[in-house]
């Protein structure tokens, strides 16, 4: 149920076989012009495209957390954020409970990875983790547990490789021409000057577009993307407002990711690259203007795909965003009428501070212990003492007996 | 053979497709709701099982409050005992049980030692989350059977319901009473 994957099939397909074309396209012409035989050069670009999707498909996940410096993370880490990823996996009718990692970064950010519902992983910066509340949180794990069920993980991935490898070529391609030179010109060939020099022109004009080009219908693809996973993160939670308000505090925050790249980028909720207060150029970046998502997101009248449809509508006149599937699946959605009111107080920023710099130390192996006078401990893992006197009151504590 | 006998031949070829792909979808769809009721069916089971530990906490504190206390213990063991028991019964109980654990929340209010007790405090985060993934896992049970419904009583899929006797499936609400509002004291 709610899987939009068909959706994303067809068009991404589309999207897709656009880009592979260039890839052929590129490798044939470089390929006539280096090797004399286009053939060839159609065979070395595919097998580095190969090579890049398998190491893609068993590592990229792995690839990916360790680069942001993300840390995995238990229930009795961080129990509230392990709930809240809990109940959204409920929500979605997801059959596994992903990985949760947390990227020890003041940067407000969070991305899902993986190859299948079945292997995926979320990760989410100490900075967001400390501004959100509960209902936020709720929205953004939502949003990104729709990435992992609309299959959008591995299929960005794939998108990515593709054109990673249309760059990789390109690049090496370039500079074979300007510095290498060619084997071709000394060589004599059979066909006219007139041939060599209409491959040369069309591998140059391939060089320079392609990798622009294949950028433009990644990007196209990954905006759609993430209109459908804010779609999704509205159904599960009912509660459009969670995740606007949200993105309203993504979008006031000016701390730039340090971990993160060109080649990551679409992977978080909001592009990662952007500057303060600068809404995103339409065509050439990974993810919409977080404006336009919170308007759509707060014009919503219901919590279904429809009325995300609608409310996209509203902005963009038309065609939608949501495939015409979706739309029909289940009938009207009533939205959670007035979030009544959580049950347990939310701890306030401070408290969630505290509790998420509490678990970064504990990742860390650091140990932390807990002064009668107040005040906190932290005695890191080269530490081998067996008592150690706090440095505000004096008292003696055992290191032994805490965690 | 006449060309007739072979076109209706493959008309009744054509049908019994036709009714295997809707009889399997069906079934598909009931497996999709008998799994979504076994979520909700954990969540239930998790919060019977937190209770205890919760009223054992908050007594310590709560000195006067024994009634509330008692209502929370007993409802959730109505509960329990009924946890074979069908969507519409269930909903009945757990929705007393629920109502029971608001009120509770709302006395637990006036207790600022209670409220500052770390094990309380974690307590009342996992109750807290086990509320949400009952509420979750109802939505999504909800609309599972609402789709396996529309689809046992749409044609052309209902003939097939009704030939292989695919019963409708029971919604679970869980509706707890309006709250009134703690009157508020001010001092002016």
């Amino acid at each position: 149920m709610w899987e939009q994957i068909s959706f994303n099939q067809r068009r991404s397909v589309i999207l897709s076989i656009g880009m592979g074309v260039i890839l052929v396209l590129l490798g044939y012409f470089l390929g006539s012009h280096f090797f004399d035989n286009g053939i060839a050069g159609l065979v070395v670009a595919l097998i580095v495209w190969g090579i890049m999707n398998l190491v893609a498909y068993f590592q990229g996940d792995s690839i990916l957390l360790s680069v942001s410096h993300a840390r995995k993370i238990s229930r009795d880490d961080h129990p509230r954020l392990y709930n809240v990823v809990e109940e959204m996996k409920i929500a979605s009718g997801l059959g596994k409970m992903p990985d949760i990692y947390i990227i020890d970064d003041p940067a407000l950010n969070a991305f899902a990875t993986g190859r299948d519902p079945n292997r995926a992983s979320i990760a989410i910066t100490s900075g967001l983790l400390q501004k959100l509340n509960r209902d936020e949180l709720q929205g953004v794990i939502g949003h990104e547990l729709a990435h992992i069920k609309n299959r959008d993980v591995l299929l960005m991935a794939m998108a990515g490789v593709l054109l990673g490898t249309i760059v990789i070529l390109s690049w090496y391609a370039s500079r074979f021409l300007i510095y290498g030179g060619t084997t071709r010109s000394r060589r004599s060939s059979s066909q006219g000057d007139s041939g060599q020099i209409i491959i040369l022109v069309v591998a140059l004009i391939l060089m320079i577009l392609a990798p622009i080009m294949a950028q433009l219908l990644y990007f196209a693809i990954s905006r759609k993307r993430e209109y459908l996973a804010d779609a999704s993160s509205a159904l599960y939670t009912r509660y459009p407002e969670g995740l606007a308000s949200a993105l309203e505090k993504l979008a006031a925050s000016t701390t730039q990711l340090q971990s993160a790249n060109q080649a990551t980028a679409p992977m978080y909720t909001v592009n990662p690259f952007r500057s303060h207060g600068k809404a995103a150029s339409d065509l050439t970046s990974t993810h919409p203007p977080i404006s336009e998502r919170i308007r759509i997101l707060r014009s919503m009248v219901g919590a279904s795909y429809v009325d995300y449809e609608k409310a996209y509508r509203q902005l963009h006149k038309g065609k939608g965003v949501v495939p015409a599937s979706a739309v029909s699946a289940v009938g009207a959605v009533p939205l959670v009428p007035v979030k009544p009111e959580t049950m347990v107080e939310e701890p306030a920023e401070v408290e969630r501070s505290r509790e998420t710099s509490d678990v970064m130390w504990h990742l860390s192996n650091y140990k932390t212990i807990p002064c009668e006078c107040g005040i906190k401990l932290r005695v890191p893992p080269q530490f081998k003492a067996e008592k150690v006197r706090c440095p505000h009151c004096g008292r003696i504590l055992n290191v032994r007996d805490q965690s | 053979m006449p060309v007739a006998g072979w076109v209706v031949i493959g008309i009744v070829i054509f049908l019994v497709l036709v009714f295997f792909g809707i009889y399997n979808s069906l079934v598909g769809l009931r497996n999709g709701v008998k799994n979504a009721w076994a979520q909700i069916d954990v969540q239930l089971k998790r919060r019977h099982d937190l209770i205890p530990n919760l009223v054992e906490t908050a007594k310590g504190y709560m000195k006067f409050e024994r009634e509330t206390l008692e209502a929370v213990t007993k409802a959730r063991n109505i509960a329990q005992q009924s946890s074979s028991a069908g969507a519409a019964e269930r909903s009945k109980v757990e929705s007393e049980l629920s109502s029971a654990l608001a009120r509770l929340l709302v006395v637990v209010e006036r207790y600022p030692d209670l409220k500052a007790n770390q094990n309380f405090l974690a307590l009342q985060e996992e109750l807290t989350s086990t509320e949400n993934k009952i509420s979750f896992s109802r939505q999504y049970y909800n609309d599972s059977v609402l789709q396996y419904n529309n689809r046992t009583q749409m044609f052309p899929s209902n003939i097939v319901a009704n030939m292989a006797n695919f019963k409708s499936g029971e919604f679970f609400e869980i509706t707890v009473p309006e709250e009134k509002a703690v009157p508020k004291v001010s001092f002016q």
